[in-house]
Order: C-alpha cells, then sequence, then structure tokens
C-alpha cells in the first residue's frame, strides 16, 4: 500500500505510539484487503459502545486509549449505549451496569468523540454528502449511509473506526469504490407493501437469500420514507451483511446501474407470509419496543398520535436519540406517550441494553433487525407486526 | 516466509491449535486459559507461548480481549497462523503481540521451541 511522507512519519512512531499503533491498524487491514492507499474521511462512527457488547475488555482498552491521549480529528459520532444515560435510574437499568457503562462514555468523550450514541447519526447531526468517503460501524447506518444518502463505508470495528476517527483516514478498498458498488442481484418485489414492518419483513427474507451481496430493488412503493429505507436496510444487514442496495427510483446509484443478465429473485405474497410466520416466535408482549434503528421524529409523533388519550395495558418504549427526544420533547409528544403509560427511551437500544434482566421475556416489535436479534442476544420471544397492530393489541 | 501483521521478536514454546480460536467468551482474559468448552485447547494456557491456530473466529469483541491479556500479563508472546482475519489482526497490533500470517502452520507441534521475527516473516524451530 502507497504511504504518504506523513504518514509513514507516523508509522515509524515520530507522533507518538498513540498515533502509530493506529496507523499500523489501519495499513495492516488495508494490506489485508488490498487498499491501494489511504484516504481522507469525513466523519465517523464508532460502534463498541453498550457495555453489554464490549465487557470488561472492551472498557479497558477504550481508558486505556483515553488516558494515552487519543483524540478524534473528524466529526466522530457512537452507536447506541447500553442505556439512557439521563434516565437510566428511573428507566430500571442496574446500577453496576450503569458505572461501567459511564465509565465507557467519558473514556469516549475524553477522546473528543460526540456522545451522541445512536444508529442514526444521520438524523442527529452526522449527515455525509453523496459520494463522501466516511468510516462508520453500525451495520444499519453503513446500510443508510451508503443506499440512501450514497456516501461510502465499509462496515468498520469499533477499534478501526475509532482509529479512523483519530487519524481521519481509512485504507481504500471494499464499498470506498466505485468497481464495488454495483449490484449482484436483482429483487423483483411482486408482493404489495403495506406497512412499516412489511419494510422490515422483505429486508429481513432478502438479506437471508442474499447474505453479503448487493441487492438491486424493482417494484418498491415510491411513496416509500426515509424511515421505511433504514428499516428495510436494517433488516438486511441483520438477517444478512448487506452493507448496501439500490432501489428503482428511490436510491441516488441505482439509476447507474445496469441489472440486464443478473440473478432475480422474486418476492411474493407467500414469502412475506412465511417470513411473518417465522419472525414472530411468541404472543402476547410483555413489552412493546419500537425505535430500532432510532426512531424518527416522524415515527414518534405517529406512535403518539395512536396512544393519545388512551391507557396503555403493557410498557411501551421508543428508542431514539437523544436529539430526537428532545425535539418530542418540545412537541409534547414525550408527555402524550407517558401519560399513556409508556416511554420515550434515549441513546441505547432494545438489542444492546440488558432487558433480559428487567423482567422482559416477550417483545412486541416491527422491526426485521430486532427481530433477528432479539432472541439471541436478549432471551426473548418475539411478536412482529407492524407499530400499528402491535399498539392495538396493547392498549 | 509468511507475511507480518505486528512487528517483534521472541523465541518462546509453541502451543498449537487444529481449531480456529475465538477469543471472546474462549480464552479467560485474567488467567490466560483457553475455557471453551470442546475446544482442542481446553484447559491449556496461551500465557507466554508461541500461540499457533488457523484463524480467529467469533465476536469482534475478541480483539479486545487479546489487548486485555497482554495487559494482563497472561497473553501469548507471539501469534502465528494461516491465515490472520481482522478480529486477530486488530488484537495482536492493539496488544503489540507480534503476529505472522501465511504460514503453513502444520510444520509445528506442541512443545516445540520456536524462534518468530515478525518483520522477517520468519517462525523456525530452535535446534
Amino acid at each position: 500500500m502507497y504511504l504518504s511522507r506523513e504518514e509513514e512519519t507516523i508509522l515509524e512512531g515520530e507522533k507518538g505510539p498513540v498515533l502509530e499503533k493506529m496507523m499500523r491498524l489501519l495499513t495492516r487491514l488495508g494490506d489485508i484487503y488490498g487498499a491501494d492507499k489511504m484516504i481522507p474521511v469525513g466523519s465517523v462512527q464508532v460502534s463498541g459502545v453498550s457495555y453489554k457488547s464490549v465487557g470488561d475488555p472492551g472498557m479497558a482498552f477504550l481508558e486505556d486509549m483515553a488516558s494515552q491521549g487519543a483524540k478524534v480529528s473528524v466529526l466522530t459520532f457512537l452507536n447506541p449505549a447500553g442505556m439512557d444515560l439521563e434516565d437510566w435510574d428511573e428507566i430500571g437499568f442496574p446500577k453496576d451496569f450503569a458505572e461501567k457503562q459511564l465509565r465507557i462514555m467519558k473514556a469516549f468523550k475524553e477522546m473528543g468523540i460526540v456522545v451522541t450514541s445512536t444508529c442514526t447519526p444521520y438524523l442527529a447531526g452526522n449527515l455525509p454528502r453523496f459520494r463522501e468517503h466516511i468510516a462508520w460501524s453500525e451495520s444499519s447506518a453503513v446500510s443508510f449511509a451508503n443506499s440512501v444518502i450514497s456516501a461510502r463505508t465499509n462496515r468498520e470495528g469499533g477499534p478501526s473506526a475509532l482509529a479512523a476517527a483519530v487519524l481521519g483516514k481509512t485504507p481504500n478498498y471494499g464499498l470506498h469504490l466505485d468497481e464495488n458498488r454495483r449490484p449482484d442481484v436483482l429483487v423483483d418485489v411482486q408482493c404489495e407493501i403495506r406497512s412499516d414492518a412489511d419494510f422490515g419483513a422483505l429486508g429481513w427474507h432478502i438479506g437471508k437469500l442474499v447474505k453479503s451481496k448487493i441487492p438491486y430493488y424493482r417494484g418498491m412503493p415510491t411513496w416509500a420514507t426515509t424511515d421505511d429505507l433504514k428499516a428495510l436496510g436494517a433488516a438486511m444487514a441483520a438477517s444478512g451483511a448487506v452493507a448496501l442496495y439500490h432501489a428503482e427510483d428511490l436510491t441516488p446509484e441505482a439509476h447507474l446501474q445496469d441489472v440486464s443478465d443478473m440473478e432475480k429473485i422474486t418476492v411474493d405474497e407467500d414469502d412475506m407470509r412465511e417470513t411473518y410466520e417465522t419472525l414472530n416466535t411468541g404472543e402476547d408482549p410483555d413489552i412493546v419496543i419500537l425505535g430500532c434503528p432510532h426512531a424518527s421524529l416522524r415515527e414518534i409523533r405517529k406512535a403518539a398520535d395512536q396512544v393519545e388519550g388512551k391507557t396503555l395495558k403493557k410498557p411501551l418504549w421508543i428508542c431514539t436519540s437523544r436529539v430526537m427526544k428532545e425535539a418530542a420533547d418540545r412537541m409534547g409528544y414525550t408527555d402524550i406517550i407517558e401519560e399513556a403509560g409508556g416511554r420515550i427511551v434515549a441513546d441505547t437500544c432494545m438489542v444492546v441494553s440488558p432487558i433480559e434482566t428487567m423482567g422482559y421475556g416477550i417483545t412486541g416489535c416491527s422491526s426485521g433487525k430486532a427481530a433477528q436479534y432479539l432472541p439471541g442476544f436478549c432471551k426473548q420471544k418475539v411478536v412482529f407486526n407492524s407499530v400499528e397492530s402491535l399498539l392495538k393489541e396493547v392498549l | 516466509m509468511g507475511r507480518m501483521i505486528s512487528p517483534g521478536k521472541v523465541e518462546a514454546e509453541a502451543i498449537v491449535s487444529p481449531e480456529p480460536i475465538g477469543f471472546y467468551g474462549g480464552v479467560d482474559i485474567e488467567t490466560g486459559m483457553v475455557i471453551e468448552k470442546g475446544h482442542p485447547l481446553e484447559g491449556e494456557s496461551v500465557t507466554g507461548k508461541v500461540l499457533i491456530f488457523p484463524r480467529g473466529k467469533g465476536s469482534t469483541v475478541g480483539s479486545y480481549v487479546i489487548y486485555g491479556l497482554q495487559k494482563n500479563g497472561v497473553g501469548p508472546a507471539a501469534i502465528i497462523n494461516e491465515e490472520t482475519e481482522t478480529i486477530v489482526a486488530t488484537g495482536a497490533i492493539l496488544a503489540d503481540i507480534p503476529c505472522i500470517d501465511q504460514i503453513d502452520i502444520s510444520r509445528f507441534h506442541t512443545g516445540d521451541v520456536l524462534r518468530v521475527d515478525a518483520e522477517k516473516g520468519l517462525v523456525e524451530k530452535v535446534d
């Protein structure tokens, strides 16, 4: 891999041991993946934030880096933490867990990382431009940035994202290159897409089938919002490892693609029915959790409209970023949801928080991604349905 | 000749696993013992050894475990792989553990005393 004089200087240790280690990490990963050089990145999103995910080993590493003076050089956000960073006690997150989570957040902040913990950085103040190179980590954020915004990122691990943040660079390979962004498989959507959950189900089904390929969707409804596309991408990245998709008339790079003579998958009503059957592993949820990926203001408002003036029979969490929560507070949506017996939980999500230790065993969700991870990571049975139907069930 | 993943020179006894190693949940960060049930190295210590295995597996938190092993003074002296994937590469680099890949690991056996020179991509038996 070609290195500039400055990069070589860093690798030789002349800018101190932290930068040397970070540069060694990125150049070696670049070698492993066949990168030709390092390229500057406009922003970073670091994963490995929840204490539940990284444990004591991750916490020790992050505290070491912070104490050795590691500082980020570009706008850097975080993936969700394991709890609401402000209201954790009130919501019932365990104290010992909280102490360690707060130590992790302190280490990140010392490194200059914006401690806005979200899987939707693009809704919270970290918005890349078309074709900008970035180094993001969380799989649904990576999918959204690549597919919907048409920025360029590989799926980074926690340490490689941190190194990119400190150096402001990433090795040039994978989805940073035009030739690796072309579709491999045409997905012909023959079924009707009706609800938010249908996008999650469709994504889950396709992710399972195409694994790490790049799908090109034809026949998607043109009324799809960015909320729907985030649900679609999140599910594909969870059941498979899809980091980029194209959707005809919906995503910016779609019209550049030639899909003639391509492997084709048709999705019909039977496929969707089977997917719903597979994802539904329980009934009668103990709790309904929305916001995977983190809810937008539009999604929060929709839920608030539905529960306004009513009483929930089961707990409802809507997970979102602190930024969206503050807007919801200001608009009165938070009050409406709380008066019905629900709550808006910021900074965290159901997958990385310890809900299995908080007395819940069956979770209702509308997210294909959550339905994929809840059984394994959180020992939950899942009721998978649209937000409207889930809320109807618990009102 | 292999490929350097992380630099350093060391001479130590080998411990060889025919199976991949997942460090998170597979190796105890306090003791350096392999704890994965049914693993060929279960109950063995990697501390101070030239740890030889085909490749990493499992959670990406494994990188932090490799770092933690070294910090706790119970890390391997060196890591040799057929193919060092990103979890092990990241861990070895962060922990400053000499690491080489693209090595035919069938040449080595547990108990061999090995000389490792990562910059040269060299692993050889000490006579």
